[in-house]
């Protein structure tokens, strides 16, 4: 029996798509079987940055509508034989899919994966609880500006109300210089205010939208910082001890950060 | 007319009238004796309105028994019923008044969205996030952060107050006042408490020792026995 992770935010465009792509990828690499689920309805983006958009026959919708089995919509990634992605429907109605319909299909998925990485759309609306419904465990994302861990602290407290773990945190976007100004919340800051165990933190790095823009995610690349953090994430979430990464290019520096652990399995 | 034993008794003191009403009569004859008593009050012209305070000893008085005295007793517009003082309470009144005087402990996160509402005091061990709430009728103490939203004495309790071990609130709310945090960035403060000032007629922010100065009667119960 596999696990079910939603990766969600609150706030869009803080990097829940691009994570949810890095971690599935960086677990592939580990040997996970992965599936990864675009609940983004009408918005999707998950199959851009796999790289497998053109792939796509059927999705999440007509899976519900039983047009086609679960099986059949499954889009087999290019790199990995046991990474596959159930895209989001791009012009259903957003109402179509529900919360036997997500629960129906991740316990489906849980009998052969090991892995289901759910990509949760902006919000806390239906799509939200939706993409919540099947899951056993979350991982927030957040970046250091103050409305997006305002919106992950909202989260956390939705969470509160779900039969799930408590989630994790992922601080993404980290600009080392901004941070050392003072100009963007840092990390302990964050934990204190959220109080939930931090995974991991990835920096702002324009490779990471590069290979975005080329279907390739970034955790399959060599030694770029933000393609090691996902990589550490991944280790993580198997229970490894992984230290965190040192922001600072010169080695030495490290954060104090007091709540530490990996994924509890 | 039973004039051997007076059912009701008036003396003037400085702040008024006080009306002894002997508790072992009807009330019925009460209202008959009262009514007698009244009208034989002729009220000069300009007369101020004079409050009275009823003396009820060991009877109870429903809010319908209340109601018809203060209508007799206001009759002629020249009394006004200031307070029932009676040595008895009913049942659920007083479980009000515990309920209202206990202190609640909660241990948890109010995080942003979420509201935490209570009746009495509320002692929380833990934070309150910006953008979280909490709300109760008396005093809130914090074993945390405040960085939200407290309001104390939400039901009109200008006495109420809010501690907290470190507090950088969105606002703080007692009874009818809102005071909120000031728009450039400011440094939160360890270890204080907002409360009214009546001559400033404002909340402020100030020390938790003078909590033992200025609210002197802070248990609830204290304070409901005293004030009713
Ligand atoms: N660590 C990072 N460094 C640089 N750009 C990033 C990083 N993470 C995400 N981005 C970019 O931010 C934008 C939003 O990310 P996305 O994953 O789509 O957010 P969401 O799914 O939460 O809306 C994208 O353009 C993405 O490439
Ligand atoms: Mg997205």
């Amino acid at each position: 029996m596999g696990e079910a992770i939603v990766i969600t935010s609150g706030k869009g465009g803080v990097g829940k798509t691009t994570t949810t792509a890095n971690i599935g990828t960086a677990l592939a690499l580990m040997e996970k079987k992965v599936c990864l689920i675009d609940t983004d309805i009408g918005l999707r983006n998950l199959d851009v940055i796999m790289g497998l958009e053109n792939r796509i026959i059927y999705d999440i919708v007509d899976v519900i509508e039983q047009r086609c089995k679960l099986k059949q919509a499954l889009i087999k990634d290019k790199r990995f034989d046991y990474l596959s992605l159930l895209p989001a429907a791009q012009t259903s109605d957003k109402a179509a899919v529900t919360k036997d319909g997500m629960e129906t299909i991740v316990s489906e998925l849980k009998q052969e994966y090991d892995y289901i990485i759910i990509d949760c759309p902006a919000g806390i609306e239906q799509g939200f609880q939706n993409a919540v419904t099947g899951a056993d465990k979350a991982i927030v994302i957040t970046t250091p500006e103050k409305s997006s861990v305002r919106d992950a602290d909202r989260i956390v407290g939705l969470l509160e109300n779900e039969s799930i773990d408590p989630p994790k945190l992922v601080i993404n976007r980290i600009r080392n210089h901004m941070m050392k100004n003072g100009d963007m919340l840092d990390i302990d800051d964050i934990i204190q205010i959220l109080s939930i165990d931090l995974i991991g933190i990835v920096v702002d790095d324009d490779e990471v939208i590069k290979a975005s823009n080329n279907g390739e995610p970034i955790a399959l690349q060599g030694n770029s910082k933000a393609s090691i953090a996902y990589r550490n994430i991944a280790r993580r979430m198997l229970g490894e001890t992984v230290p965190l990464q040192s922001l600072e290019d010169e080695k030495g520096m490290f954060y104090k950060v007091k709540k530490f652990f990996g994924m509890r399995t | 007319m039973l004039d051997s034993k007076q059912m009701i008794t008036i003396k003037g003191t400085k702040d008024g009238l006080t009306l002894f009403i002997d508790d072992h009569s009807s009330f019925e004859a009460i209202l008959d004796e009262l009514s007698d008593k009244l009208s034989e009050y002729k009220p000069k012209k300009d007369e101020p309105v004079v409050p009275v305070t009823v003396k009820l000893g060991d009877r109870y008085l429903n809010d319908r028994q209340k109601k018809q005295l203060n209508e007799l007793i206001s009759a002629k517009n020249c009394f006004t019923i200031h307070a029932f003082d009676s040595n008895v309470v009913h049942r659920d009144e007083a479980l009000t008044w515990k309920e209202e005087s206990e202190i609640r402990v909660v241990n948890r996160i109010v995080r942003s969205g979420q509201v935490l509402e209570y009746v009495g005091d509320l002692l929380l061990v833990g934070d309150v996030n910006p953008g979280g709430k909490v709300i109760t009728t008396g005093n809130i103490f914090i074993m945390g952060n405040l960085l939200g939203i407290a309001h104390a004495g939400v039901n009109g309790d200008r006495d109420a107050v809010i501690a907290a071990s470190y507090m950088k609130p969105n606002q703080l709310r007692i009874a009818d006042y809102i005071s909120r945090a000031p728009d450039y960035d400011s440094e939160g403060v360890y270890m204080e408490c907002g409360l009214i000032d009546k001559e400033q007629d404002k909340i402020v922010i100030d020390r938790l020792q003078v909590l033992s100065r200025k609210r002197k009667d802070i248990s609830g119960f204290e304070r409901r026995m005293l004030n009713g």
